[in-house]
């Protein structure tokens, strides 16, 4: 089991999620640090990420876009505050407009990923994500909750239209 | 969608009253029973006045009720407040659960 524990703080607005993975902490780094790594586990898997730009270090930034079912796209960008290779990453997160711009209505969650050797080959990674704002929060989740609900949604187009043929 | 329940700003209201620790101490201590807003405002060191305005930003965020019994004002929790607060993290701690799990499929590919 990949995760080990999650503690959640409600006053903080804070969630600190602890993994750990059959691989040294080089090869975990790469996932963060090779966008064509990262965007095969950064958005939902019916929301795949693209990263056009991925700057990974200090005062450098990303921005990628999830592309939906439907062609649809959502842009988001990161900017890396702490670059410590391969065992320290801090970034803000954010949402962005569609010419790329920060959607600064949307806020911004401060994330710290930190990498350890538990044993030879194995290595945790904690992951802690803080919010601004409970708004913020909860347009995190809708984001990744959109895609449950499209195929929902799909799947009453697809009943509509066999009603529509009988 | 369980996060449609809540508005924005009642989640705002709600983060803002516990970002607090009197009001934090005050719901702590609503949920092991009834108290007054008198018996409460012996615990700090402020004013009644102080401690009746923090219960206030409490009920405006539906974390306690506040009933008139006699000359007294009785403060109770509301825990279904603190429980939506809960599921909030609930449904964020899930979006990375499934990207552990996604990161896991790839170093298993080596």
């Amino acid at each position: 089991m990949a995760v080990i524990s999650t503690e959640k703080d409600i006053e903080a607005l804070s969630l600190t999620l602890v993994a750990e993975f059959d691989a040294g902490v080089e090869r975990v780094w790469q996932v963060w640090e090779d966008p064509r790594q990262l965007e095969r586990w950064w958005g939902p898997p019916t929301w795949p990420a693209t990263f056009e730009k991925h700057e990974l270090r200090p005062g450098g930034s990303a921005s990628y876009y999830m592309t939906g079912p439907d062609g649809e796209k959502s842009r988001g960008w990161w900017e890396f505050t702490t670059v410590e290779a391969p065992h320290r990453l801090e970034f803000d997160d954010g949402f962005a407009n569609e010419d790329g711009s920060k959607a600064e209505e949307m806020g911004e969650t401060h994330a710290v990923v930190t990498l350890e050797e538990v044993d030879a080959g194995r290595t945790r990674m904690t992951v802690a994500s803080r919010f601004e704002s409970a708004d913020q929060l909860q347009q995190m989740i809708e984001m990744g909750m959109e895609e449950g609900l499209r195929e929902a949604m799909g799947q009453i187009d697809v009943i509509l239209a066999e009603r529509a043929s009988v | 969608m369980v996060v449609d329940e809540l508005s924005d700003s009642d989640v705002d209201r709600l983060f803002h009253a516990l970002a607090d620790a009197t009001r934090r101490d005050i719901v702590a201590r609503a949920i092991t029973g009834e108290h007054s807003v008198s018996a409460l405002a012996a615990h700090y060191a402020m004013s009644f006045a102080a401690v009746q305005k923090h219960v206030a930003v409490l009920e405006r965020a539906s974390l306690v009720s506040k009933e008139k019994r006699g000359r007294e004002q009785i403060v109770r929790a509301n825990l279904d407040a603190v429980r939506k607060a809960r599921r909030l993290l609930d449904e964020y701690e899930k979006i990375w659960r499934q990207r552990v799990d996604r990161i896991a499929d790839i170093l298993a590919e080596k």
